[in-house]
């Protein structure tokens, strides 16, 4: 028997040429396969196109605060929303600077923020066709419970200079967000540039931001509801929590339909309706936490 | 230490309980990244093929430019995409922003360059006997690339695999483009933002951990498949 040694290289090359001539056997095969292949594509193409039209031309698009939605609040409504005015809702949750952007641009249908000042200007700028504050809630300032600075007892400007005097560690939100353009103004109220050592952007939202000053002990700005959630996660403590720069007030826009044809400004116009009625005023007095309400409207609320 | 340990038994409570939410987001991700990969294999499996067999002015550049965009973040993708596909964009007639289909475009994006690459190379590695053979052997131009994708098989099963694995854990795309919308374009890796932002950690981490057990039981099943297939 002849014993044919074979080195690696032309042990492959023969496989090769005995897989080639499979191949050519199986050629049919493998067309088949491709054609398969080519019309699985061109079925999820034309998929991808018959998907389109019953999604966004009866969808309203909310642009909303995180606030609001990760306190739940904004679930419970919509909920109740639904059940009058059948509706597919999308909810894109944002900062208020974002969101406020995401309507400029005509992205959105429905804005909820909360930085009255940037509010005024999008208005003034013909970005909104309705306005209407509908809930409030408080800013608060929290830090370590030993309040290394002593800011308890002061008014909010005096506790921002005196955490800057003595370079203390403060976190700022530095994301454009509602509380963060509030907290910069609160800077400026007092005449003060955040520009000591120990200040800090962490460029996240309020929960990751309480985080990172729970770490750091560090004093920062947060809103009720945010800080509400976080109350049994973190060792911070609200100090500073009167005063009418705290003041949190929660607006809902309707965004300018002239901006392009998409704008579903009729839906957009009911859920308006809707947050600025006594039923929907109802919801958010009842809405609470650690039995607190987290919000409270700016509707009277209607009477059973 | 404690938080990881709550997130396991969450994670088991979550799969057991069938939280809807969890079933809902874990579904969209195999989903839009198996089609995104599929779509980009397609794709990228001719390209990649094409690269490695045939000579035009300007092949190195455009190998080198698939090469670079294997690390292109996917934020970046995703800003892009969300630039093409805004009401207001180039693509806004087809209404794909916020919508799973909108997040399946940017993966493909993001396969597309893996597959390419990984392609090319598991093909241009091959002895270069075998073309030459199959030449002789008189192989029609379909039977010679079936040829080399039988012979760099395992090339691509793993530029499949990686392509995949990256679709399936990455967040930039679905978070711009699909903007975590609840039940519509919700991810396994978006809901794990979420859930950390609202300082739900266990949670946070179970749905981590249910990505992680679906990433690695899709790449034993590839893996075996791709071996049955050697027999």
């Amino acid at each position: 028997m002849m014993h044919l040694k074979l080195d690696a290289k032309q042990e492959r090359t023969a496989s090769a040429i005995g897989s080639i001539r499979q191949h050519m056997q199986t050629t049919n095969m493998l067309k088949k396969m491709l054609l398969f292949g080519g019309l699985t594509t061109v079925c999820l193409c034309l998929v991808a196109c018959s998907k389109q039209p019953d999604l966004p031309s009866k969808s309203l698009r909310i642009a909303t605060t995180t606030s609001t939605r990760d306190s739940g609040l904004l679930d419970e409504l919509l909920s109740v929303f639904i059940q009058d005015t059948p509706c597919d809702i999308s909810v894109i949750a944002v900062g208020t600077g974002a969101a406020l952007k995401l309507g400029e641009q005509g992205e959105a249908d429905l804005l909820i923020v909360h930085a009255p000042n940037s509010e005024q200007q999008f208005m003034s700028a013909k970005h909104g066709l309705r306005h209407a504050p509908f809930m409030k809630n408080e800013f608060i300032i929290l830090g370590p419970s030993a309040d290394p600075v002593n800011i308890r007892q002061l008014s909010p400007g005096e506790a921002l200079q005196q955490i800057a005097a003595e370079n203390h560690s403060f976190i700022s939100r530095g994301d454009d967000s509602g509380t963060h353009k509030r907290e910069l103004e609160l800077w400026e109220d007092v005449k003060q540039h955040p520009d000591f050592e120990a200040y800090h952007e962490s460029g996240q939202g309020m929960g990751n931001t309480l985080i990172i000053a729970n770490q750091l002990q560090a004093y920062t700005l947060s809103d009720m509801a945010t800080y509400l959630r976080f109350r049994d996660k973190i060792d911070l403590v609200p100090l500073v929590t009167n005063g009418s720069s705290l003041e949190n007030r929660y607006s809902v826009i309707t965004v300018n339909p002239a901006k392009n044809d998409k704008i579903n400004s009729e839906t957009a116009r009911q859920f308006f309706t809707f947050l600025t009625s006594s039923k929907a005023a109802e919801i958010i007095a009842d809405y609470q936490l650690h039995e607190t309400a987290l919000f409270t409207p700016l509707v009277t609320p209607q009477t059973p | 230490m404690e938080m990881i340990l709550a997130g396991i038994r969450e994670a088991i409570h979550l799969l057991i309980s069938g939280d809807p939410l969890v079933w809902d987001a874990a579904w969209r991700s195999i989903w839009v990244s198996s089609t995104a990969v599929f779509i980009a294999t397609i794709l990228g499996v001719s390209i990649g093929t094409f690269l490695a067999r045939h000579r035009f002015p300007g092949k190195s550049l455009v190998v080198t430019l698939f090469r670079g965009a294997m690390g292109v973040p996917t934020v970046l993708i995703g800003l892009i995409g969300y630039a093409l596909l805004a009401r207001q964009g180039p693509l806004g007639i087809l209404e794909l922003l916020y919508t799973s289909w909108g997040i399946v475009l940017g993966e493909v994006l993001l396969a597309l360059p893996i597959i390419v690459s990984l392609t090319h190379g598991g093909i241009k590695n091959l002895d270069q006997r075998i073309p030459e053979t199959a030449l002789m052997l008189g192989a029609r131009p379909l039977q010679r690339w079936s040829t080399y994708l039988s012979e760099a098989r395992l090339a691509i099963t793993l530029a499949i695999l990686t392509a995949f694995a990256r679709c399936f854990t990455e967040l930039g795309i679905a978070m711009m483009v699909g903007g975590n919308l609840k039940l519509k374009t919700r991810t396994l890796s978006t809901s794990t933002t979420l859930e950390t932002a609202r300082g739900e950690f266990p949670r946070a981490v179970a749905m981590s951990l249910i990505l992680l057990l679906i990433a690695i039981l899709i790449t034993v099943v590839i893996a075996w498949a791709s071996r049955e297939e050697r027999e």
